[in-house]
């Protein structure tokens, strides 16, 4: 779903677009570069149209296929010209079309056998330098890509690029977060080895990118100990939707007071299944571990096995 | 602020139904949300008009039924109530409790013209 830009796309790749209201602004593109994602990259405009026919995204069926109950049998009879009051009973998701979206991301990466983690934590925690320093140690192990998500700037990008590594930085304008629609465009421009890393870096925003699931394989919260140990008690639906916690910037550990056993008893406290490892992307300590940990959760679904780290 | 996102899905699923099922205007939207959910009431109903606005659903009541926050227990065997995620079972106060409900974010019933 991209609730800025408003258009749909097939999973075959076929546009939805339709007509020309809520059109968006005119779009500059430099280098794969999204300037605001309310512009789109084919310059067309068109609204929230969608084919109803197309049941793989929509989620849903209408009128006689009974997918939808429509209780009392007032809703679908319409007679054209007469007003009708009618309740009716939907019972859907509201981010069903974005899930849908994610379920497609998540379809194309493992058929390509590519290995997508969605970074996510607070603005400076650390994600982009984690990043460099990870791709400038497995990029010879593996092919690795990285989309990025910023609200503006090509910044983190140009700096993933520096790497060798190609990148694509979706700018959100005014958007707190990533959501599937955005990534699935940004998949259509990124050139991906089959057998991949894809590392997503998100909005940096504790809040907002929880919700929205964009076909990653797994989500990756990052706190660095510089942010204070209550943070999962803070924000807890982050730390909840993650499979792993990577505390970063453990080189400050002597410089601040931060209590590591806390922050491990909150973060466990409202994720028990979450796994922390203690990292720092400057001095590398604590890095190899979160390599074998990509290794070992890549198996099943992406790189090959005879690869390692 | 997400809930900018959700009001736009929100009124991208009312729009589509407008379209199939044929109604032109929308009095009454229910939705429910989970009391543990991501969602903050007063801002969705914020943007939501603010989306709304020349919309089918313009004016339209939006009715936000909050759906308390539950989990299983597996030292109770049971289904308890919970005001936090990942809380601790009220009745014997271990840890071990999986959220079942409170986390909804669902368009329930629409009040068509």
């Amino acid at each position: 779903m991209c609730t800025f830009c408003g258009c749909g796309t097939t999973t075959d790749g076929k546009s939805q677009a339709a007509s020309a209201d809520r059109a968006p602004p005119d779009r500059s593109e430099a280098g794969g570069e999204y300037r605001s994602f309310g512009e789109h990259p084919d310059r067309h405009r068109h609204h929230h149209n969608h084919d109803h026919d197309d049941q793989e995204h929509h989620g849903h069926s209408h009128g006689n296929d009974g997918a939808i109950d429509f209780g009392g049998g007032l809703a679908g009879v319409h007679l054209p010209g007469m007003s009708q009051e009618r309740i009716l009973r939907l019972e859907r998701d509201i981010l069903s079309k974005n899930d849908a979206f994610a379920g497609a991301n998540r379809a194309r990466l493992k058929a390509s056998g590519i290995f997508a983690l969605n970074l996510l934590s607070s603005p400076g925690s650390g994600k982009t330098s984690l990043l460099v320093r990870t791709i400038t140690d497995l990029q010879f192990h593996f092919p690795i890509a990285v989309i990025e998500g910023d609200q503006q700037t090509s910044n983190d990008a140009d700096r993933i690029r520096a790497t060798g590594a190609p990148a694509i930085q979706i700018n959100t304008g005014k958007g707190c977060h990533l959501d599937a629609h955005m990534v699935g465009h940004a998949l259509d421009q990124l050139p991906m080895a089959a057998g991949g890393l894809l590392f997503i870096e998100n909005v940096g925003n504790l809040v907002c990118p929880a919700a929205f699931d964009l076909g990653e394989a797994h989500k990756v919260v990052v706190l660095s100990v510089t942010e204070g140990e209550d943070k999962p008690l803070k924000y807890p639906d982050m730390f909840a939707e993650a499979d792993l916690l990577l505390l970063n910037k453990v080189d400050l550990l002597p410089y601040i007071d931060f209590d590591m056993t806390a922050c491990v008893g909150f973060a466990r406290r409202v994720n028990p299944r979450i796994e922390i490892l203690t990292v720092s992307a400057r001095t590398g300590e604590g890095l190899p571990a979160f390599y074998r940990w990509i290794e070992e959760h890549a198996l099943d679904t992406a790189l090959p096995a005879q690869r390692s780290v | 602020m997400h809930e900018m996102s959700v009001a736009e899905s929100l009124l991208e699923l009312i729009e589509d139904e407008g379209r199939s099922q044929g109604f032109v205007r929308v009095k009454k939207i229910r939705v429910k949300l989970g009391a543990l959910g991501h969602i903050e009431p007063e801002a969705l109903r914020f943007c939501f008009d603010a989306v709304s606005h020349g919309s089918i659903a313009e004016g339209a009541h939006l009715d936000l039924e909050t759906v308390a926050g539950k989990g299983w227990c597996s030292g109770c065997g049971r289904t308890v109530p919970i005001a936090e995620r990942y809380d601790i079972c009220p009745e014997c106060g271990k840890s071990d409790v999986r959220m079942t409900a409170g986390d909804e974010l669902r368009l329930a019933e629409l009040e068509v013209d």
